[in-house]
């Protein structure tokens, strides 16, 4: 068991043949993900790592019938990929594209809940059920399957921790990165819920930054819900207010959304707080014996 | 990107909001001569990027051309919180009857837009969001629909603006609404929106800031931008690809991806250094960008060690230690650098950095500890 993709997910990949897109749908497909299509407007006829490419969604689905769409699309014209695949039925939806403008966002955002559909990021590396399925740009190699769940706003912050609990012999169920802009289709709140529904998962770790308040309800939620150990690391404890850290996301702003904040919030909830990543693998040591 | 007050303005003016006019004097001379023109009391204002300007002095009324020629010598060249003035906005001075404040942001936990107001206007908002939430109205706005009527009625109503006065406040309420969206702001904000003795609404402030993701959609931005106000080095970073803000310390980092960059950054502060920077190279951590990381880095004389923090995921570890060797050739680095590098290849890598002279570990701890440690010594 793991949560959102397995070895049964039918993966699509819109803008296949791009620099970015043919890749990582090579690595993908190398780690074993089941790749069936991919999408680039004028595009038909082509192969990348075997899959068919079609002109539109529309043709993809009639043909390879995916149900899950991963974006390597750029900034201007990723909010248009997104509609078309919810729009197309795609139930689970991959945007890994950096700088999406917030205005397009909040529409999408909106869409996407109306029509049914999950969305994952924007500006996020994707997801990983090791050994099963790789739907996005992490190393695979250093994932190992296991019983921890890890959710992140982070990219190599998350394989760094990854990393540190494979080398500990700690395995992963499954690793979800959801981005790190302001306005995200999945929450932490969304991905621990389906962590504590998961039997495969025993343990969760939640990797935060600075800016929002998605950390704090998150420990809301965590309070309330969730019976499995957690443990948390917030980055940007020494970044100063007002300065955007790189992620759209991740600022301070008007005093709020900062790390001790979020810190403090995580551990009223009763979530094993540590102050640098490589402290996590022992922390879930603890939690788990 | 924030737009200075007299660049708002002229936004909120273009989609209909009437505002206090005024022109920007860059010498005592011209504040006098636009005073002048003005013809009565003036308000003289220091165009910063910062709130708090009024409180630290940057905001004058002026009742003749010759005090606001003193008022505008007193303000240029003023520090607020960082930012020295160097131009003010000479306006008519209005009769102020009644203050409001009247914003449009993201409510990021919705991923909604929300349209904001208070009767506490003229003062600092967040502080009221504070201490006296209950004082700031909200409405959450459809993204497909845009603000309706009602909604800005039900805010004016809860203000306990009389009757005949909320037409008006309906209507800037929608025109902001519309100016935030069409701009692709961030935040637009009128502190204060005032009702005049003659019971007309008037925007006697501006506030915008762009959203940095949607500048390919405005060029025209690019001639707002203040050189003076924003750090330069920072926008030469984003023209490499680079994320990069200077922060006090005296360890220069360099790290791929920005998560990992905040972390870098809190265990140097763990290990008892202070950073000078936040950098994220982007993801594949190349010779070219390493470079430019390093100009970057080195541009500031503070810093007394550099921290490379690469994990090498994709990017093999070896590649990036060669990156980095020939980047270190490429720029004349004077102050002891210490490579974290983990990852695929990592220990090829390490051999590769120790080959061409550089401190080299595995351990993101260990690397911190060294960097201060070398710093410390310097």
């Amino acid at each position: 068991m793991s949560i959102l993709v397995d070895r049964e997910s039918r993966v699509l990949v819109q803008g296949i043949t791009g620099r970015e897109g043919s890749f990582h749908t090579e690595q993908m497909a190398e780690y074993g993900t089941n790749v069936v299509s991919g999408v680039t407007p004028g595009g038909k006829g082509k192969r990348v790592a075997g899959a068919p490419v079609f002109d539109t969604v529309a043709d993809a689905v009639a043909e390879t019938a995916p149900n899950v769409a991963i974006i390597f699309v750029p900034a201007r014209f990723a909010p248009d990929a997104i509609y078309e695949a919810v729009d197309n039925g795609l139930p689970f939806v991959v945007c890994i594209t950096e700088g999406i403008p917030v205005a397009d966002m909040v529409p999408v955002y909106a869409h996407v809940r109306n029509a049914g559909s999950r969305l994952l990021g924007p500006n996020c590396p994707g997801l990983i059920t090791p050994g099963e399925a790789k739907v996005g740009i992490m190393p695979g190699f250093i994932h190992t399957p296991g019983p921890v769940g890890v959710v992140s706003r982070s990219g190599t912050l998350t394989y760094e921790v990854v990393d540190a609990l494979s080398r500990a012999g700690i395995g992963q169920s499954s690793a979800v990165g959801i981005g790190g802009d302001p306005v995200i289709g999945t929450s932490f709140i969304d991905v621990l819920g389906l962590f504590e529904a998961d039997p495969a998962t025993e343990a969760i770790v939640m990797i935060g930054e600075i800016g929002g308040a998605d950390e704090e309800q998150a420990a809301l939620f965590i309070q309330e819900h969730v019976t499995k150990p957690v443990v948390g690391f917030i980055a940007g404890q020494t970044a100063p207010p007002g300065k955007r850290m790189g992620h759209a996301g991740a600022i301070i702003s008007g005093g709020s959304g900062t790390a001790a904040e979020k810190m403090a919030a995580l551990d009223a909830a009763g979530v094993r707080v540590v102050d640098r990543p490589s402290a996590v693998p022992a922390a879930i040591q603890a939690a788990l014996s | 990107m924030n737009l200075h007050e007299h660049q708002a303005a002229e936004l909120f003016a273009t989609h209909g909001i009437r505002t206090n006019g005024g022109d920007v004097a860059f010498t005592p001379d011209e504040a006098e001569t636009i005073a002048r023109g003005v013809g009565g009391p003036v308000v003289v204002k220091a165009q910063v990027h910062t709130g708090g300007r009024g409180k630290a002095g940057g905001v004058k009324l002026a009742t003749t051309p010759r005090d606001a020629r003193e008022a505008a010598k007193a303000i240029l060249g003023l520090d607020i919180r960082g930012h020295v003035v160097s131009k003010v906005l000479v306006a008519p001075a209005a009769d102020i009857a009644q203050e409001f404040y009247l914003g449009v942001t993201l409510d990021r936990t919705r991923r909604q837009n929300v349209v904001m107001a208070s009767a506490e206007g003229g003062v600092d908002i967040e502080e009221v969001a504070r201490e006296r939430p209950d004082r700031i109205v909200r409405a959450l706005v459809d993204p497909f629909l845009g603000l309706h009527p009602w909604q800005a009625r039900q805010i004016a109503f809860a203000l306990g603006i009389p009757a005949d006065k909320v037409g008006g406040i309906v209507t800037i309420a929608r025109q902001l609404y519309e100016t935030y969206v069409a701009e692709d702001a961030t935040l637009a904000e009128i502190n204060p929106l005032v009702l005049t003795g003659s019971g007309e609404w008037l925007a006697l402030d501006a506030k915008m800031s762009i959203d940095d993701n949607a500048l390919f959609r405005h060029p025209e931005f690019e001639a707002l931008r203040d050189f003076d106000a924003e750090d330069r080095t920072e926008i030469d970073a984003r023209q490499s690809g680079i994320s990069f803000v200077k922060l006090d310390g005296d360890i220069g980092c360099i790290v791929n991806g920005a998560g990992l960059a905040m972390a870098t950054m809190d265990a140097v502060k763990l290990h008892g250094g202070e950073p000078a920077n936040f950098l994220d190279v982007g993801g594949g951590a190349s010779a070219d960008q390493v470079a430019k990381a390093f100009g970057l880095v080195t541009a500031d004389p503070h810093v007394r060690a550099i921290l490379i923090n690469i994990f090498g995921g994709i990017t093999r570890g070896d590649i990036v230690a060669q990156g980095i060797a020939e980047a270190r050739q490429r720029v004349e680095v004077t102050v002891p650098i210490v490579v974290r590098l983990s990852g695929t290849n990592a220990e090829e890598g390490q051999r590769l950095l120790a080959e061409a002279g550089l401190t080299a570990t595995e351990s993101m701890d260990e690397a911190a500890a060294a960097a201060v440690r070398a710093a410390h010594a310097a």
